[in-house]
């Protein structure tokens, strides 16, 4: 039978010669594959004290970034919650007061920021709309949780620490692979 | 009155050595469990249970803890009587072989000669043998008293699995019977510790006498009985908590068991290889014998998990071909041919 791509194998129905029928040899054959089997190195990670490193495309969970001065980025214009595909992000904005100035970096921010980790689909699309570089998917994942309260996500939980007051969180958080 | 005097030192010696010998088969049992799943593990380069203290050794103890705490169901139209006798029989055959099987040779105990052995009777294979076909009933009333057809048709073929499989154990032992000329336990050890090893004369009959084992056993390749994954655990289908781990404990035990018996009627029993046991004190030599047993015992259930975890299982139309059509003729053949050289030696080999 002509096959398509030289890795299929037409099945063999020939009739057991005298060895196969024997079993024996067969089965020592096996045996042996086996036993090489016992020198091999382990494929597993022994995981929460050994952490197979993520790939530098990783997408993990959401964090909102601050700026060199421990500003919040984010103006609340709702591009992210445009472009998320899995409607996970709900924001309100609102509007600087006098003597908040270095606290929000523009005249608008978000005064709530949420996302559902249940819904978001980690795309990596709000990433990408964001126009001041606020918001982007770090390398950890969500810890699991006893409800879905627990899964949605506030400011609190997801804005970075300020780089001035907190540089090792700053980051920390941060991780090794986004350059602002 | 002196017809009912008790030989009191006998009745303790007899009662320690039965409480060590249940206890250890226990606890070797509940080892298996561990080795099997590391074993597993290592030939699927997994790394196995490594959680429950260090290395995991813990892990057979969680395990009966978590059997202990599941709940017991005891389907509404089973018979309650039967369903709970099913594992406790399952148990007690395994654990009842352990009596004739010499354990070492003999200590001193406060001048006492103590023998490593709980009873030293005359027809020691038979009673294994008798033993061993009981365990069918185990499988066979769990089955049956499930009152589910599955796990009735499971039991059936297994027990015509172990009927099958114990014709041509017999009579590869049959042969094995004719060379030592005698069934006491201690009897075959003690030809081979002053001689070379069974395994020697009848290497075919070992051969039959381990195949036959792994299906006497229920262990793969002949799981046809529990087969876990596709026949949804046969026989013991309906059953949950300790009672199901009775019957797979019961396995276990089995296994250690028949390895113990493989040990000693073909590997020399309690007989340390290429060591004069004459040289040591009897208390040490004693000791070693038992190391040595327990030795051979550990690199049969090696084997056991080994075959297991390297070969699927045989289709029952194999299994019973393999059975009726190439192990009984083997092994009668085999019987021929040792009464054949037997009678000749007898006869200062002359026709």
């Amino acid at each position: 039978m002509q096959t398509l791509t030289n890795k299929a194998k037409p099945v063999d129905r020939k009739p057991m010669t005298f060895v196969e029928k024997l079993y024996l040899w067969n089965i020592f054959k096996g045996m042996m594959i086996t036993l090489r089997h016992i020198f091999k190195k382990k494929a597993t990670i022994s995981y929460p004290e050994q952490k197979r490193e993520f790939a530098p495309v990783f997408r993990g969970l959401h964090v909102l970034n601050r700026d060199e001065e421990g500003r919040e980025r984010c103006t609340a214009c709702g591009l992210c919650a445009v472009a998320c595909p899995a409607e996970a992000i709900t924001m309100e904005g609102a509007e600087r007061q006098k003597g908040e100035e270095h606290l929000y970096r523009e005249e608008k921010y978000a005064a709530k920021y949420e996302i559902n980790m249940l819904r978001c689909i980690f795309c990596g699309l709000c990433e990408e709309a964001c126009p001041k570089d606020a918001i982007y998917l770090s390398e950890t994942f969500a810890p699991s949780n006893y409800n879905r309260k627990g899964f949605i996500y506030g400011k609190d939980d997801l804005l970075i620490p300020d780089p001035n007051k907190d540089p090792e969180g700053y980051a920390k958080a941060r991780g090794g692979k986004v350059n602002f | 009155m002196m017809l009912l005097a008790v030989d009191w030192p006998l009745v303790l010696e007899k009662t320690i050595l039965i409480s060590v010998v249940i206890g250890v088969s226990l606890l070797i049992a509940m080892y298996e469990t561990y080795a099997e799943r590391k074993i597993a593990a290592v030939m699927q380069d997994r790394r196995g249970p490594n959680r429950a203290g260090p290395f995991g050794i813990l892990q057979p103890l969680a395990d009966g803890l978590k059997l202990f705490f599941k709940e017991e169901i005891i389907p509404n139209t089973s018979n309650k009587f039967l369903f709970i006798a099913g594992p406790g029989l399952a148990m007690l055959t395994a654990m009842m072989t352990s009596a004739v099987i010499p354990w070492g040779g003999t200590i001193e105990v406060f001048g006492r000669e103590v023998s490593l052995q709980i009873a030293d009777i005359n027809i020691g294979i038979l009673y294994i043998f008798g033993v061993v076909s009981m365990g069918v009933y185990g499988i066979m009333i769990g089955g049956w008293a499930s009152n589910n057809k599955f796990s009735l048709l499971a039991a059936i073929r297994g027990a015509s699995q172990m009927i099958s499989y114990e014709l041509a154990m017999g009579l590869s032992l049959i042969a094995l019977l004719m060379l030592t000329g005698s069934l006491k336990m201690s009897e075959i050890v003690a030809q081979q510790y002053n001689s070379v090893w069974n395994v020697v004369y009848q290497p075919l009959g070992f051969f039959i006498f381990i195949v036959c084992a792994f299906a006497e056993c229920n262990r793969t390749p002949f799981d046809l009985p529990e087969a876990e994954n596709e026949l949804n655990f046969g026989y013991h289908q309906e059953y949950s908590s300790m009672k199901l781990g009775f019957y797979l404990f019961a396995e276990y035990i089995n296994m250690f068991i028949s390895s113990a018996v493989m040990a000693t009627l073909f590997f020399g029993g309690y007989d340390f290889p290429f060591i004069n046991e004459a040289n040591f004190s009897p208390n040490v030599a004693a000791i070693f014998g038992t190391v040595a047993l327990l030795g051979k015992i550990a690199f049969f259930i090696f084997l056991f998990m080994w075959v297991r975890w390297t070969i699927p299982r045989f289709r029952y139309d194999q299994l019973m071909n393999l059975g009726w059509k190439k192990m009984i003729p083997l092994a009668l053949a085999n019987m021929i041919i040792t009464a054949l050289v037997v009678l000749l030696k007898q006869n200062n080999w002359r026709f």
